[in-house]
Formats: structure tokens, C-alpha cells, sequence
């Protein structure tokens, strides 16, 4: 099979196996593309790509529009910082008039849960989302995953616990239906405050003490505190958090085997991993940067593709 | 669908003396050449050339490398279904060398444009060659000939020109299938 049987990514609830497996060899080609001299290829040259980002981020939008200059794509930013946005402008409007500018596909950031799927409703374009909310962030987990396949060979099998803010986290949410598609074992852990409730009718585990985890998994996702969405106290201070869910050197050379250490950034260092383990060799946090590149390369190729 | 042997494996093998040959003149001992196989099935013919050169030539040190063009195609969004990519290796630059493109069947001459185009994201060879095992007379979209040829065939639009490969698929021969 050579083609998606999605026509916008919204999130990795609406892929099967087959597309991930897809979306991973294409990204295979494009990271050997990326370490070329010359990293550019010209497949998307005649397609024009809005990235439209109602809340803020750095890294994301960095890799979305490098991995579209890359494949050629004409690109226009937008952020909603500034721009009519803020005089009152619906989110229908603004895409509209966007698209009216002749745009192909839009990837967009939104802090609405489900604000990908309302575009893909309403507007004649290819919708890519760079995270919605609380809801999904799928090209993140899907870069996850494949920095996991990179490292240990496969995904299909092994035991991923993911850290943190369950509750606010996106990246949690698509890295657990992105792992369960492939037959990976996955388990949450964090303060009880922070884990949503019946979290286990995903298929995953869940448990509050992170050594126990730790000594479990092959593979450990810690996800940032997200202070910023942290509306009332889920624990009482950052130290204690960091006592209790925070990994450093000492935490890991105490586990049975070496386990493979992950973030999807930015890192509050000293917060949920420290310096150390986030410079370790264990850590994979800048692969998952540069595969964060390909993969995006990789999902808007094959669903350019789809344009006709 | 109607089927007729174009070359048997024993045609096959000494049409591919003839190129080794006819690239030996040309490039003597390698020594600034590169082979380049097209993905996926100008790989087979590269690869058999090498060894033709290296076990019956003599030839010590070629370089060989895979490309696949499909990030470059011009049909990109106006076939059917999206091609799938294949693996490039290309583990040296090309600045200054002089490159042997090959390819199992010249048709068209699109795969060919874009891989010149391709080629150049590993530098700036100083010579492009084309090798085909079948050139398809008349069939050309642009103005593309090959350099080294091994059999030149006169198929109309509907038929197809298979080149069959042991280590692929069980036996050397070239089929003409009548779609």
C-alpha cells in the first residue's frame, strides 16, 4: 500500500496500522534526504501551505515549516498573536480568507479540543494538526514512535510508560492510542491529581510510583509540567513533584537494566529529568528532533499526494 | 494478455559483457566513475555489472550507489496512486566524477529527467552517462538517448517491456506482455 486512508491528520484515533507503518518508510526516505549535502527535494513545489497557530510554539512550528521547505512547499505563517484574531475574528473566517489565497493544506495549532476536525468540516483543504488542546498532537507522537522503532528496532511488544500531566497532555493522549495501534504495553504514571479518570478503558496501565514503573518499562516518555495549564493546585510544590515523578542519574543507575529516556521539549530541566539524564546517552530527546523533521515531511507528502 | 520471450538468460548474459566492455573503454580502471543504479529495477543491472567488472575484468575498486527518484517525479499528484519511495545509498559525492546512470528499460525518458535532477543534490558530477538494458525506440516524451544500450526493441504503447532478474525473481528474462 502506498497511499493514506485519511485525507487530513486530526489525530491518531482516525489512522490504522498500515498508515503509520506507511508514514514510517516514507520518513525513512526523507531522513537519509535530510542528511544529504543538499536537503531538499522538490516534490511539493507547486503546493502552498498555511500554518496557522493560535497559540504558541516554537518547536513545532520550527519543524513544520522546515520539513515544508524542504520538500519545496511555498509557505505563509500565521500567528494569531498578530493578527485580526484578536479584533474578533471567527476561526471559519480566518481560515476562509486564508484559503482564498489559494492554500493546499493547513496545519494548525489551536487551544480548542477538536478545532482540526470542525476545519476539516468546513474548509476545501488538507488539515494537519499541530495539536488541539488538551485533545491530540498526532505528528508528535507519531515521531515518538518512530524514535522508539529507531532505537530498539521496533515498537510492536515493548513497555512504554509515559510521566507526567496525563490529564493536560496531548502528547499523552496520541503517543497512547499511537503505541496501542502498534502492540506496544503502555502505562501511565503520576500524581493521582494529574491522571484522568478511567484512563484504563484506553487499554493502559496505571500506576503512582515511579520506581515501580521505571523498573517496568523499555522505554520512558516524561512529559513536561505544563504550567501554564495548571489552573489549580495538582500538587503542593514543584519540589515535591520533582521528589516523587522526577528521574535523575541516581533513579536509573537503581533500575535492573538501562531503559531509553524520551521528552517532547521543551525540557524544565531539573523539573521532571535532570541535566544529566537529559544529556545522557540514554536519552533520545534530540532524535526525536530530528526525526520530528522527517516524520512531518513524510505526513504532508502523503497527504499532499491526496490533492488533486 | 499475450507473452513473448524478448532476451533468455544466456542473451542476457552476454549483452551485459558487451556493456561491462563497452564501459571498460570508456572508463578504463574506474578510478573517477560512479555506478549508479536506479531504484527500484536499474539496481539489478548495476549490480551485475559490478561484478561482471570485478570477476571477469579484473576492475579492483568501483563505486556503486542506489538512487530512487521518487521525491522528483513530474507526475506527482496526476497518477492514480501515489508511487512508494525506495531506499537511496549514496555514500560518496559525485562533485567532479563522471557518473554512469543505469536503468533496466528506457521508455519515456521522465525517470531519467529526474534523476539528473536528483543527482545533483550530491554534487556536481563532471559527466552524466545513461546505460538501459532495453531501449523502447519511439516512445520518447523528451529528448533523451542513452549512451551505452543493450537492446534496442520496437514495442507499441500497449505492451510492456519485464525485465526478470534471478535474484528477484527466479530467472533472467525479459518478457513483452501485451496489457
Amino acid at each position: 500500500m502506498s497511499e493514506l486512508s485519511v485525507k487530513h491528520l486530526l489525530g491518531i484515533k482516525y489512522l490504522n496500522e498500515a498508515d503509520i507503518q506507511l508514514i514510517f518508510e516514507t520518513a525513512d526516505n526523507f531522513k537519509e534526504v535530510i542528511n544529504r549535502a543538499i536537503k531538499k527535494v522538490p516534490s511539493l513545489r507547486d503546493i502552498t501551505i498555511a500554518n496557522i497557530f493560535f497559540e504558541n510554539s516554537t518547536r513545532t512550528k520550527l519543524s513544520f515549516e522546515l520539513a515544508q521547505k524542504r520538500l519545496s512547499a511555498d509557505v505563509i505563517n500565521f500567528s494569531a498573536a498578530q493578527s485580526s484574531v484578536k479584533k474578533g475574528e471567527t476561526l471559519i473566517d480566518t481560515v476562509n480568507n486564508i484559503l482564498s489565497m489559494k492554500v493546499d493544506m493547513v496545519v494548525m495549532r489551536h487551544p480548542n479540543p477538536g478545532a482540526g476536525i470542525f476545519l476539516s468540516k468546513h474548509v476545501n483543504a488538507a488539515i494537519v494538526n499541530a495539536g488541539d488542546g488538551a485533545h491530540e498532537h498526532p505528528t508528535q507522537a507519531l515521531l515518538d514512535s518512530y524514535s522508539i522503532r529507531e532505537r530498539l528496532g521496533d515498537v510492536a511488544g515493548k513497555k512504554v510508560v509515559i510521566v507526567g500531566d496525563i490529564l493536560h497532555s496531548r502528547v499523552a493522549l496520541s503517543n497512547i492510542f499511537a503505541l496501542k495501534l502498534q502492540g506496544a504495553e503502555v502505562k501511565v504514571c503520576g500524581p493521582k491529581t494529574l491522571l484522568p479518570k478511567h484512563i484504563e478503558s484506553l487499554g493502559v496501565t496505571v500506576e503512582t510510583n515511579l520506581r515501580k514503573a521505571l523498573n517496568w518499562c523499555d522505554v520512558a516518555n516524561m512529559l513536561r509540567i505544563q504550567n501554564e495549564r495548571l489552573d489549580i493546585s495538582y500538587f503542593p510544590t514543584t519540589r515535591e513533584y520533582t521528589q516523587q515523578f522526577g528521574v535523575n542519574r541516581a533513579v536509573l543507575d537503581s533500575l535492573d537494566k538501562e531503559i531509553v529516556i524520551m521528552h517532547p521539549g521543551p525540557i524544565n530541566r531539573g523539573v521532571e529529568i535532570t541535566s544529566e539524564v537529559a544529556d545522557s546517552d540514554q536519552s533520545i530527546i534530540l532524535d526525536q528532533v530530528e526525526n520530528g523533521v522527517a516524520v512531518r515531511m513524510a505526513v504532508m507528502y502523503l497527504l499532499a499526494s491526496k490533492i488533486k | 494478455m499475450g507473452q513473448k520471450v524478448l532476451l533468455s538468460s544466456k542473451e542476457i548474459n552476454i549483452i551485459l559483457h558487451r556493456l561491462a566492455c563497452q564501459l571498460l573503454e570508456n572508463h578504463l580502471d574506474f578510478k573517477n566513475t560512479v555506478l549508479v543504479g536506479m531504484q527500484p529495477r536499474g539496481t539489478f543491472v548495476a549490480q551485475r555489472l559490478n561484478k561482471i567488472l570485478r570477476e571477469s575484468y579484473g576492475v579492483r575498486e568501483i563505486e556503486i550507489g542506489f538512487l530512487d527518484i521518487t521525491f522528483y517525479r513530474d507526475d506527482f499528484r496526476r497518477g492514480d496512486k501515489t508511487l512508494a519511495a525506495n531506499q537511496t545509498k549514496i555514500d560518496f559525492l559525485v562533485e567532479d566524477k563522471k557518473v554512469v546512470l543505469i536503468d533496466d528499460v528506457l521508455y519515456t525518458g521522465r525517470s531519467i529527467r529526474a534523476a539528473l535532477t536528483a543527482i545533483q543534490s550530491f554534487g556536481r558530477p563532471s559527466e552524466i552517462e545513461l546505460l538501459v538494458l532495453i531501449d523502447r525506440r519511439f516512445s520518447r516524451h523528451l529528448p533523451i538517448q542513452p549512451n551505452y544500450r543493450g537492446r534496442q526493441v520496437d514495442a507499441i504503447n500497449d505492451e510492456k517491456v519485464k525485465v526478470m532478474w534471478e535474484e528477484n525473481d527466479g530467472e533472467d528474462a525479459i518478457h513483452l506482455i501485451d496489457r
